[in-house]
């Protein structure tokens, strides 16, 4: 079969395409990101227990629960909180009812 | 006046002793009076570098800690009589390294010194931050490769910070050393360039040392690259390097490896 192959007409593999500006970039949205941070208090740990601490003044919640994510882009970033609330009302939100 | 000189990156495995050993041979040749201090406590490998690995008696511990007289813990190069070795300890922890001990010596050295080049240890731990607290000079040895730029970025910080210049409000005077460079894999797009480097950094450049089996070489003998083979491509650029960091204007090329059939066989008879 692989005789075959050397008639066939099927051109040769594309050499890989550079890589080294897909490196050069991910370096600058990275090293914009931590050049910020340098020297602030890790700004997710600070979220997450703010929208921590303001939720559960109103529904009884598990911390371990709580899921703050962040996904940087090069304009845009988007944050991401998701809370899993248990289906029965906890007391607090009983007594706010 | 003499001047302290941080070699340092971060990431690990860049080349920081074999830039400290080529530069520290390079001032020498050109008369300058340099002493290299290891700061990699308990991975010492300077010494091994230099070729003096059976020659060491006492440490910069054993100095900074009162045991040792400094003139007795420095190994004078057989090579170049202007060339001292101060190496690390091998079997304390980096613990016993202080800051007052550290700046203590590193004052003494001043005393009869014009250049003191401080090998740091990888990583951003006390080794690192004390190799580069005292410094006048920092050179950042990056491999154009991206954990190399960020661990080299981050370094960039600490020297603007968390130097004894910085929180005098002085600077530290910052070069990048760019080393492991291959033109032929930058110009092919499949290695970080120069520029890309540089543009990311925002720091001058002092160098750019060509990937060579030089290096290698030189190191299995126990002899810096430009002492071991003055000719190599390596030993040419760590030379310019070295003027540069005296102050000459020297263009920047990349020396290119030698290639072709001659230098085959000439590498043979070599290797």
């Amino acid at each position: 079969m692989n005789i075959l192959r050397l008639f066939s007409s099927r051109p040769a593999p594309a050499p890989a395409p550079p890589s080294a500006p897909i490196a050069r970039e991910r370096l600058q949205i990275l090293l914009a990101h931590e050049r910020g941070m340098r020297g602030q208090p890790d700004l997710l740990m600070l979220l997450r227990e703010e929208i921590l601490a303001a939720v559960s003044r109103h529904v009884t919640l598990d911390p371990d629960k709580v899921i703050v994510r962040m996904d940087r882009g090069k304009n845009v970033s988007t944050l991401e909180v998701d809370i899993e609330l248990p289906n029965v009302p906890g007391p607090k939100l009983a007594a706010a009812g | 006046m003499a001047k302290v000189l941080v070699v340092t990156s971060g990431k690990g495995g860049v080349g920081k002793t074999t830039s400290t050993a080529a530069i520290g041979v390079a001032l020498a040749q050109i008369g300058q009076k340099v002493v290299v201090v290891d700061f990699d406590v308990g991975l010492r490998n300077l010494d091994l570098i230099m070729g003096a690995e059976r020659r060491v008696v006492f440490d910069l511990i054993n100095v900074v800690q009162g045991v040792a007289k400094l003139p007795q813990a420095l190994i004078r190069d057989k090579r170049l009589e202007n060339l001292c070795l101060l190496p690390a300890s091998q079997t304390r922890d980096k613990d016993a390294l202080t800051e007052e001990g550290v700046g203590r010596v590193l004052e003494e050295l001043r005393t009869s010194h014009d250049w003191i080049l401080c090998d740091s240890p990888a990583g951003i731990e006390r080794g690192a931050t004390l190799a580069m607290r005292f410094a006048d000079e920092a050179i950042i040895v990056t491999n154009p490769e991206v954990s190399s730029v960020r661990d080299s970025d981050r370094i960039i910080g600490m020297l603007d910070a968390k130097t004894v210049r910085a929180e005098k409000g002085e600077r530290v005077e910052k070069h990048v050393l760019i080393t492991r460079y291959d033109a032929a894999r930058a110009a092919r797009g499949e290695m970080l360039s120069i520029d890309d480097v540089l543009e990311i950094l925002a720091t001058p450049l002092l160098g750019i040392i060509p990937e060579s089996q030089d290096v290698l070489r030189a190191s299995n003998v126990g002899s810096p690259v430009t002492l071991n083979n003055p000719a190599s491509s390596p030993a040419r650029a760590y030379v310019d390097a070295t003027k540069r960091l005296l102050g000459e204007t020297i263009a920047m090329t990349i020396p290119a490896e030698r290639s072709g059939l001659m230098n085959l066989l000439r590498g043979r008879r070599a290797a």
